[in-house]
């Protein structure tokens, strides 16, 4: 497991609005270990050596013109764009997703909720990959419980670029009921390197037992033991 | 010169929100309602030298995502 001196780097972004990101680094405090860095948005550049970028949950920007559009366009966003290209995991949750399908950095669009409602409760999800440094520390269709909490979760993509996730075994999570109506229930993808993913439903929320479980807890493991950074 | 850009959701993309605004309108007593799309008017007040290709770039890289959305230019007459 992760202590202070295991030299794991991360960085959190903050954009206005985001609501997530403290308890996204205390998550990856806690599980990963190292250093978290709290990068704002509108700085310049990311911190040199790090073996994770998360966007976190909130309203960036109030959701104007569509939830992530602006923040997407912020400065720091150009340095978050490069890491990814030189693969550097990056996780976005809740609104991070929103971001990432904006920035580019993952297909499709999170749009209205189908049933208008915002949706905030736990949902059962099936883990749809574990070929990713997200996702092996889970089973493939193992069932796991986590929260979501969101207006514009509905996942839309063209049928052309749905099949092509599924042939290429980029969904990563899918919810096991009806949620907010998204594509082919899909509640997280991963781009086609697998070094970024995208999940609606909040695994930061979900790492002690004071938490009501820990399934969200198994992310983060996979990161860390995926680097193999010693403990 | 004033310019509008008209942003609508893609024909596929479901618009929970019209369908709102189409419940509604019927629980008003109006009849005869196929089908209600809500989009967005964003209006601009730019130089009047302003490119055409300019103004796609703004709606390609801000005002609409092509993934779920469709726009349309249209600059109007002072």
């Amino acid at each position: 497991m992760g202590g202070p001196g295991n030299g794991f780097a991360a960085a959190v972004i903050t954009f206005p609005g985001s609501n997530c990101d403290r308890d996204m680094a205390v998550a990856i405090e806690q599980i990963c270990g190292g250093t978290v860095h709290r990068v704002w948005h509108g700085d310049a550049s990311l911190p040199e050596g790090l073996d994770l970028i998360a966007l976190p949950g909130g309203f960036s920007y109030g959701d104007y013109l569509r939830s992530g559009a602006m923040a997407a366009r912020s400065p720091i966003m150009q340095d978050v764009i490069a890491a990814a290209g030189r693969g550097v995991p990056v996780l976005g949750v809740c609104n991070g997703f929103q971001v990432l399908t904006e920035a580019g950095l993952l297909p499709g669009a999170l749009v209205r909720n189908a049933g208008i409602r915002f949706v905030c409760r736990e949902v059962a999800l099936t883990v749809g990959t574990t070929q990713s440094q997200f996702t092996s520390g889970y089973l493939r269709g193992q069932r796991i419980s986590i929260p979501v909490a969101h207006h514009d979760g509905n996942y839309f993509a063209d049928a052309a670029t749905l099949d092509q996730l599924e042939a290429e075994d980029r969904i990563a999570f899918r919810y096991a009921e009806p949620v907010n109506g998204s594509q082919r229930d899909i509640a997280g993808v991963l781009n086609g390197a697998r070094n970024v993913l995208g999940m609606m439903p909040h695994p930061e929320r979900m790492i002690e037992a004071a938490q009501g479980g820990t399934d969200g807890a198994r992310l983060f493991e996979s990161i860390l033991h995926g680097l193999n950074v010693a403990a | 010169m004033k310019v509008r850009v008209h942003v609508s959701l893609k024909n596929g993309v479901l618009d929970p929100q019209g369908r709102a605004i189409h419940h509604a309108l019927e629980g008003l007593g109006f009849a005869g309602i196929n089908d209600v799309r809500a989009g967005r008017l964003i209006e601009l007040d730019v130089a009047d030298d302003t490119s055409d290709e300019a103004l796609d770039d703004m709606c390609r890289k801000l005002l609409a995502n092509q993934v779920i959305e469709n726009y349309r230019i249209e600059k109007v007459a002072a």
